[in-house]
Order: C-alpha cells, then sequence, then structure tokens
C-alpha cells in the first residue's frame, strides 16, 4: 500500500473518532439551546487540527514511543540487572511527572486553597514552596508506583492484592486526612499519567512481562498505570497531613 | 493562531525532552548500544510532538469555547426555569446537564490519544481478542456514566467519599468474578482516561468529579 493511502487511511479513521463530538456539539446547539455555534470559521479549522494531530500522534506512537520503551525494557531485562530496571523505572515514573503541566496546575490551585484555608501564609514564597514540594511528593510516588510495578512483573505477584490494599490505604488516610486535601489528593492521581507517559509505560510493562519466563503480557504487563494513578493520592494524603494539620 | 501552534508546539516539547532525556540516557549510558533504527524512532518523536500540538490547539478553536458556553448555559436559571417560576432548583431541573455530561464524557473519551495507544498495546498483546474498538467504547460508556453520577453528586451535594468508598466494593467484588486476563487492563483504564480532552470540559461543568471514580466505572463496564 503506497503512503499517501495509509495516511488517508489513517486521517479517515482519525476523522471518524471526532464525529461522536461533532455529533453532541450539534445535537445540543440545535436541539436543546436552539442556536449556531459562534464563529464556526474557526470551529471547522480546529476540527481538521484535531484529525491531524491524531493522525501524527498514532503513527508517533507506532514508531517511536513504543519500539523504544520494548527495546529498552528488552534489553534492561535481557542484561539482567535488576538494579538498572529498578533505577530506570523510578527515573521514568519521576522525570516524567515533575514535568507534567497538568500536575503544575493543580499543584498551584491547592497552594491557592491552602492559603485561603489560611492552612499556609499567603504570600508568594510560602505559595510556591507549597506547590513545589507538593509536585516533588507526587513525583516521587509516582517513581516508587512504577518501581513497585516492575517489581511486581519481575516476581509475578497478583495484582488484585496490591490494588486493593492501596484502597484500604486510600480510605483509612481519607477518614484522617484534612478536610480540603481531600479532593487534590483524589485529583492527583488522574493527572500524573500524560498523553506521553501512558503509551511508554504500557510498552514497559509488556515488554518486560513478554522478555521475562513465565510472565504473561496480558496477566503481568498491564498495571503500571493503575499503580502511578493510586500511589499520587496516598502520598498527598499523608502530604496534607503533614503539612496542614 | 500562528503564534498559538508555536507555543504550543514548544510547551509539548519542554514536556517530551525529560523523557527523551530518560530514554536515550540510558540507552547509551547504561546499555552503551545505539537506538535500533534511531532515525526512525526520533522521527516518531517529533510525529508525536506535532500531533499533540496540533491535537491540542485543534481542541482550543473546536471544542473548549462551545463546550464551556454550553456549559453555562445549560446551568442558567433562565434555562432551568423556563417559566420563570422562583421555586429552589431540585436535582431534576438538571436532566440536560446530565445528558450533556454523560454525551461529553463518551465522546471526548473516544477521541482520548492515550486510551487510543492502550487499545492498540492491548490488542497487539491479546492477539486480537480484545478489539481496539470495543475496549474504547467500553471504557467511553464508564466515563459517561462516572461524569454523571458526578453531576449528580454535586448538585445533590453529598459528601465525595460515599461514593468512591461503593465504587471501590464493586471494583472489589468484581475482580473476584471477572476473567483474569482483563484485571490489570481494567485497572490501567482508569488512569488513562482523564487527561487532554475530557478534563478541561469537564471542568467547565465545574464537576471536580475525581478521577478514581471514574476508575471505578471504568472497570466496571469493562469487566462486565
Amino acid at each position: 500500500m503506497s503512503a499517501i493511502a495509509k495516511l488517508m487511511q489513517a486521517m479517515l479513521a482519525s476523522f471518524k473518532d471526532l464525529i461522536p463530538i461533532i455529533l453532541v456539539v450539534s445535537f445540543f446547539e440545535i436541539f436543546v439551546l436552539h442556536q449556531a455555534p459562534a464563529e464556526l470559521g474557526s470551529i471547522l479549522i480546529g476540527l481538521v487540527f484535531i484529525v491531524l494531530g491524531l493522525t501524527f500522534f498514532v503513527f508517533g506512537l507506532e514508531m517511536g514511543l513504543f519500539p523504544i520503551g520494548e527495546s529498552l525494557a528488552e534489553a534492561l531485562a535481557r542484561k539482567g540487572s535488576v538494579f538498572w530496571l529498578v533505577i530506570f523505572s523510578f527515573s521514568l515514573g519521576f522525570g516524567t511527572t515533575l514535568a507534567e503541566p497538568a500536575l503544575t496546575a493543580v499543584a498551584n490551585e491547592a497552594a491557592q486553597v491552602a492559603a485561603n484555608a489560611r492552612a499556609i501564609e499567603a504570600n508568594e514564597q510560602a505559595m510556591s514552596t507549597y506547590a513545589m514540594g507538593l509536585r516533588i511528593t507526587v513525583a516521587i510516588s509516582v517513581g516508587l508506583a512504577i518501581l513497585l510495578g516492575v517489581v511486581r512483573i519481575l516476581k509475578g505477584w497478583p495484582i488484585h492484592y496490591l490494588i486493593i490494599g492501596g484502597y484500604i490505604i486510600v480510605m483509612i488516610l481519607t477518614s484522617f486526612a484534612p478536610a480540603n486535601i481531600i479532593g487534590i489528593a483524589y485529583d492527583s492521581g488522574g493527572v500524573t499519567t500524560s498523553t506521553i507517559t501512558v503509551p511508554l509505560v504500557t510498552a514497559l510493562g509488556v515488554g518486560l512481562a513478554s522478555v521475562i519466563k513465565g510472565r504473561n503480557p496480558m496477566l503481568d504487563g498491564f498495571g503500571l498505570i493503575a499503580f502511578a494513578s493510586l500511589s499520587p493520592m496516598i502520598f498527598v494524603l499523608i502530604y496534607g497531613m503533614v503539612f496542614l494539620n | 493562531m500562528f503564534n498559538e501552534l508555536i507555543g504550543t508546539l514548544l510547551l509539548t516539547a519542554r514536556d517530551v525532552i525529560p523523557i527523551a532525556v530518560i530514554l536515550f540516557g540510558f540507552q547509551l549510558g547504561v546499555l552503551k548500544r545505539p537506538v535500533n533504527q534511531w532515525r526512525r524512532v526520533l522521527l516518531g518523536f517529533v510525529y508525536v510532538i506535532i500531533g499533540l500540538t496540533f491535537f491540542l490547539v485543534g481542541l482550543q478553536l473546536a471544542l473548549f469555547p462551545i463546550g464551556e458556553s454550553m456549559a453555562n448555559q445549560l446551568t442558567t436559571s433562565e434555562f432551568l426555569h423556563p417559566n420563570g417560576s422562583k421555586a429552589p432548583f431540585i436535582w431534576q431541573d438538571y436532566f440536560w446537564v446530565y445528558v450533556f455530561a454523560a454525551a461529553i464524557g463518551f465522546s471526548t473519551t473516544i477521541a482520548e490519544p492515550s486510551l487510543i495507544a492502550v487499545a492498540i498495546k492491548a490488542n497487539q498483546v491479546s492477539a486480537g481478542t480484545i478489539g481496539i474498538q470495543g475496549l474504547r467504547i467500553s471504557v467511553a460508556f464508564g466515563v459517561a456514566i462516572g461524569i454523571t453520577l458526578g453531576c449528580f453528586r454535586i448538585v445533590v451535594g453529598d459528601p465525595i467519599h460515599y461514593y468512591i468508598m461503593a465504587g471501590y466494593v464493586i471494583v472489589v467484588i468484581q475482580t473476584f468474578y471477572a476473567p483474569k486476563m482483563i484485571i490489570p487492563l481494567a485497572y490501567d483504564s482508569g488512569g488513562v482516561t482523564t487527561s487532554t480532552v475530557t478534563v478541561p470540559l469537564v471542568a467547565a461543568l465545574a464537576l471536580g468529579l475525581p478521577p478514581t471514580l471514574k476508575a471505578v466505572i471504568h472497570s466496571l463496564t469493562a469487566l462486565v
């Protein structure tokens, strides 16, 4: 198949992904709010951009992120060095999370909330220290989560005991944590796994589980993201208990 | 618009650089061997950055402004009480908000890039048993239910942890009855949905729904 035909096909697939959004917006504009959307032109340009963006993203995924994630996992596993594997998984989790823009936004918002609640001083200095502390806390927790997830794959532990154990810890901490940190803690789980982290971490897990003998990629390869979404909740709740009480 | 594209491109590149440093650092520093087909991989990274840039700018142009204005309009008192009655709002008044929440949750999840990535991988690994579209649609249903519940919670004003706890209990029960193969994938699906597309729109609805609940609901539908 020629490259152009492949590209057209990929763009068509991306366009299909957008159809539900187009339908929802048109339905509400026409039947519920009875109005035409303002700036129809920029909306159309935006839709073209989204189709282009999704197409490039999927191509890049298959060419760059998936292969390098998998080949690194494979090479590290073959090297047989648990030490480097552990260092790698921690730095991948820590590095990608600290750079995550959504986390920065949430942390700044959290500092504002804490300042309003008089839990910290309402000046620039105290707020930025608080926000940075929160970001580092979440980044460390994601690093540890990926590390734990990788150890789980190496050892072949079943995932549900670890996840259910995590849920129980979250529930216990929730009843002790200060009320104004709870919402932020729950939200921090979702903002850590960005569009670039997810494919890499998935490739890492699946790559490891495929190389190690006796591991099933389906059973052992997935689950890293679940750890990365759960552990920030635990760490942020603790952070709130330490610094807001 | 051009400035916006360049600005977003720089921001996306800035997010990707630490990741690239870690990856290439390990490849060259620890494994001490060149990256297989490194030109292709590098080009892949460039594609991902370009793709995300277009995607984000496109969302800002097409979706966020309408999404926000619709969310605002759906919650005005003129819309909620078209007959001009001054009675206090009850939760049934928000009917269209729930419908909008469900529809927007579903449709934005279908277009979520991270979910596409996980679905592609799950499809490869399961040798086709788990369909790409099937996984995406079931996760999207989960998000739709989760966001609608979240809206309802905010309207009613219940404390959040009861919902989360109930969700956890459901997940724990399901875990013991679900096929083993699907469990790790179901747990993962919670983390991949709350990113670029869904969060800003949902925030516009002033929901503040935590991702966990959605995680729970996803696994719910993913497991069924």
